[in-house]
């Protein structure tokens, strides 16, 4: 039987009286690539923040690895959040200790790695780096460490094609089957060659959550496409 | 970057035709070790998960075999490669027919032109 890292029923988060997620049931399975896909406000970060345990549900439950969101499970989630929340006048290398410092499961050698082939100086300040550099920064130190789950929010929209490509190949190459990696985006005909599974998000209800390989082969249409047509506007 | 892949059909089965192709042409030489799951799904720029599945059916045909320990092998069933190459080969003229016949050119005609691009070539 396939191990369950996160399962969520029933889970409802509500804004006021704006309802961003409505009843979201859930699991999923150890060694996924898994595409969280819906448009603007479909309720995409919401959800992440709540795995992350930076929202509370308004209902519903939600584990990861057995856990409800607290400190067992910051141990073993790797987030990247849609904002960056490092001081800016670090250098990148401060940025580097600081995780090590936090995360037990952070590995320096390997971001040290991933900076040389990026191209990234260590003793650049944050600030004076341009907007896709930061971006790059910030999510090689949520891909070094060894986590069970990761949870990407948006991690290619503001990098070139070429770093595009580079952080695909990371994500495939850090590849274990004991951790899934949740991705969130817009953009998916970039990533559609790596997941396994997507989700399709829409007004904060699952409406699909297949193998993108069964959603091809069903539907004889790529999961953009497919994409394009439940969310027409 | 990766390999070329068409989106709109299930992707393991595109990748079992690009590894066919390449054990029948010999980049994947008869005998040998293929690379392994991570290596062929970092070339190919795709899920390993995908890739392992594409192995399996390879396996299922006969083409690859598991050792328990050293990895995937290509078959050294030289008869098997030689009907592998020959259903492919009638696969293409059967196609190479088909797309003449859309052409209005009929069979006969198609063979002529063929003989006289192959004297050329």
């Amino acid at each position: 039987m396939e191990e369950i890292i996160l399962e969520c029923s029933g889970l409802c988060k509500s804004y006021g009286h704006k309802t961003a997620l409505n009843g979201i049931s859930l699991k999923l399975p150890a060694g996924k690539i898994i595409g969280l896909l819906g448009p603007n406000g479909s309720g995409k970060t919401t959800l992440l923040k709540l795995i992350n345990g930076l929202l509370t549900p308004t209902a519903g439950s939600l584990l990861i690895g057995g856990n409800p969101p607290g400190r067992e499970t910051k141990k073993i989630v790797s987030y990247l959040p849609e904002r960056t929340y490092l001081v800016d006048s670090w250098r990148v290398r401060e940025a580097m200790r600081f995780f090590a410092d936090f995360y037990a499961d952070f590995d320096l050698a390997r971001a040290e790695e991933m900076l040389r082939s990026l191209n990234i100086d260590s003793q650049a300040r944050l600030k004076t780096l341009s907007k896709g550099n930061k971006e790059k920064v910030q999510l090689i130190l949520v891909m070094s460490r060894q986590a069970r789950l990761y949870c990407l929010d948006e991690p290619i929209a503001g990098v070139d094609p070429a770093a595009r490509d580079y952080i695909l190949r990371t994500i495939i190459n850090n590849y274990n089957p004991e951790a899934s990696v949740l991705i969130s985006t817009h953009l998916i005909t970039d990533i559609e060659p790596v997941l396994d599974e997507a989700i399709f998000l829409k007004d904060g209800e699952v409406v699909l959550h297949q193998s993108v390989d069964d959603l091809r082969f069903q539907n004889q249409m790529s999961v953009d496409a497919l994409f394009r047509e439940v969310f027409r506007c | 970057m990766g390999w070329e892949f068409d989106l709109d059909k299930p992707l393991y089965l595109q990748i079992v035709e690009n590894i066919k192709l390449k054990i029948i042409n010999g980049e994947y030489p008869a005998g040998e070790r293929l690379p392994s799951v991570r290596e062929l799904a970092a070339e190919a720029s795709v899920n390993p998960n995908t890739m392992q599945k594409a192995l399996a059916e390879l396996e299922r045909a006969g083409l690859v075999y598991s050792q328990r320990t050293s990895g995937r092998f290509i078959t050294d069933n030289t008869l098997l490669l030689k009907n592998l190459r020959y259903q492919s080969a009638q696969q293409h003229i059967e196609d190479f027919i088909a797309h003449m016949q859309q052409l209005g050119i009929s069979p006969p005609q198609a063979l002529e032109m063929l003989a006289a691009k192959v004297q050329e070539v």
